[in-house]
């Protein structure tokens, strides 16, 4: 499977899981879809027969809300059965709606509340070093996560402590829960934001497969300072009626929308 | 108490090279064992609790026990999400260690009263919640909670508590220390208020009354077969905590009691919902809020009147 086709394949997870679920997110979830499936095709370190193999490269997905995205790739890489993605949300089911670890091989780290990821990334990779350890930290979060404190107290740690084994990804789409960024809390220029905390800043389209798994291969090689991607992407990618829609955060693909969706989708399959 | 956990923590960390302190900027003096002995054991993250902790979760996944250090309510409210679901959540090998609980820092002001940290850490499933009520008990405490898998909290005093234990009490997370026997009365203590339950015992004594009394170092898991015994040979249970009377340890207490058929009735004897704005020393805020031994005993003879 080529990451394209995993990338295809959690859009279309995706969508059918918030179908199902009518769960919300889906916006979030085709956002980050490329740069989920470019980590879970090559680039990560990781074994579905070994989950927790002690030289696994660490993920974690800090913007937890498109958790769907993950449960989809773990799937689609032979971590747990496809079929039991569809009890995503469901009562009983161990697949909550913001991505959690327990019980799920794969899942690292259990989130949802914002701004958590980074700081406990930044503690994985200074114990990695501290020990000489060879697995890299990746972790994922959002634009609008930047809005939290504690994304910024981490960022400074991180710096201070060189800490080069954690590589971070903004899934930079310019939009949060109720508007866009730059109408919330502008946080235009945020690769300067982040040059200026010391970090090795890879500013890239986030849905461009070469661009992410060349931007990956500089960050495992660079020295002295944390990478942090910042991949811009596009909320919604793939279905053009949730592109850039702050509809989409929430609303749940259903009747004509969803079927619209999935002709989108099916179109283009690769 | 602060300086018996750096004590013993140090000697712990000289035999296992993964324990860790991640301080948020403070212990100036106290951590220098660590700063000089053992600087790869020890980490300064800055003024910035949330990181803190959440740093603290990421090295104990990667196989360290890791300590958060702070005083007041830095280490703990500050950061309580953190600790939920980063620690707790993840069954994270990380002590979180506060220097001041109560009214340690009373001059300070009440940004730096810890009054509420015992319930609202004991409201989180998979925490031990320890207060120790004296030097030997910190030193146990210190170690019990290096041994128990784990997110723990230990809530200590700062300097200069008593010695209260003459020997290494038979120290169990969730047991709590029978000091003495006594009738009518028991009185449970936690924490460094201790040494005023202590003295209210003796004052009472000396009026006629022989209250027992108890020192809870675990406030979570609460030692429920000890209240229950009391509960059924004693008519008076006094719960003494430096700590809000809502959630802490009276609220562990009062749970236990509410579960079965007993004749005791509870004294809670705590700061009564309020945060204090009175400028003063440990000694006269304790004494301000009716937490001195002496307002102590008094409570306990007017319910006896």
């Amino acid at each position: 499977m080529t990451s394209e086709q995993l990338a295809w394949k959690i859009r279309r997870h995706g969508v059918e899981m918030t179908h199902i679920s009518r769960g919300s997110h889906i916006a979030a979830i085709l956002s980050v879809a490329d740069i989920v499936a470019v980590l879970y095709n090559g680039v990560m370190n990781v074994d579905p027969e070994k989950p927790k193999m002690e030289n696994r490269d660490r993920f974690i997905l800090s913007k937890g809300h498109a958790g769907a995205a993950v449960y989809a790739a773990l799937a689609e890489t032979g971590f747990f059965d496809i079929e039991e993605l569809k009890t995503h949300y469901a009562d009983g089911s161990r697949l909550s709606g913001h991505v959690s670890h327990k019980g799920v091989p794969g899942v690292e780290f259990s989130t949802g509340s914002l701004g958590h990821g980074l700081p406990v990334a930044a503690g994985m990779a200074y114990a990695a070093k501290m020990d000489n350890k060879t697995h890299k930290i990746f972790v994922v979060c959002g634009d609008g996560e930047c809005d939290e404190g504690s994304m910024w107290e981490a960022a400074l740690m991180a710096n201070h402590f060189e800490l080069d084994n954690l590589i971070l990804t903004i899934d930079y789409n310019k939009m949060q829960s109720l508007d866009f960024c730059e109408n919330t809390l502008k946080l235009h220029s945020l690769a300067d934001k982040w040059k200026a905390f010391g970090w090795n800043v890879i500013d890239i389209d986030g849905h461009n497969h070469d661009e992410l798994k060349a931007a990956y291969n500089q960050a495992k090689e660079h020295k002295g300072s944390p990478t942090v991607v910042i991949a811009n992407t596009t909320k919604g990618k793939g279905i053009s009626f949730m592109e850039n829609d702050i509809l989409w955060h929430y609303r749940t693909p259903q009747g004509e929308e969803y079927d619209a969706a999935v002709a989108e989708l099916e179109a283009q399959r690769v | 108490m602060r300086d018996t956990f750096v004590k013993t923590l140090f000697e712990i960390a000289k035999k296992d090279k993964n324990v860790h302190i991640v301080t948020g900027d403070l212990g100036f003096g106290v951590l220098r064992p660590f700063f000089e002995n053992l600087p790869e054991q020890i980490t300064n993250v800055g003024i910035a609790e949330q990181n803190m902790t959440g740093v603290a979760a990421g090295m104990a996944r990667e196989g360290k026990i890791v300590y958060t250090y702070s005083i007041g309510n830095f280490p703990t409210l500050r950061c309580i999400e953190q600790i939920r679901n980063d620690c707790a959540y993840h069954d994270a090998n990380v002590k979180v260690v506060c220097v001041g609980g109560g009214f340690v820092y009373g001059s300070l002001g009440m940004s730096h009263h810890a009054t509420e940290d015992i319930a609202m850490m004991r409201a989180l499933p998979d925490v031990t919640v320890m207060a120790p009520g004296d030097l030997v008990e910190a030193e146990c405490a210190t170690k019990a909670i290096y041994e128990q898998q784990g997110t723990c909290y230990l809530r200590l005093g700062r300097g200069g508590e008593k010695r209260i234990h003459d020997t290494t009490p038979d120290f169990k997370i969730g047991k709590a220390i029978k000091i003495k026997d006594g009738e009518k009365v028991a009185i449970f203590s936690t924490g460094g208020i201790f040494d005023e339950a202590q003295d209210a015992c003796e004052i009472l004594e000396k009026k006629g009354i022989n209250p027992a009394l108890y020192t809870f170092p675990t406030v979570k898991p609460i030692d429920r077969e000890t209240i229950v015994e009391c509960a059924n040979n004693f008519d008076y249970i006094v719960t003494v905590e430096e700590h809000n009377v809502i959630g802490g340890f009276s609220g562990a207490v009062a749970e236990v009691l509410s579960e079965f058929r007993h004749n005791a009735i509870q004294i809670k004897i705590g700061l009564n919902d309020t945060y204090s704005c009175i400028v003063g020393s440990q000694k006269y805020l304790r004494d301000y809020y009716g937490l001195s031994a002496e307002k102590i005993a008094s409570k306990v003879e007017e319910y006896l009147k």
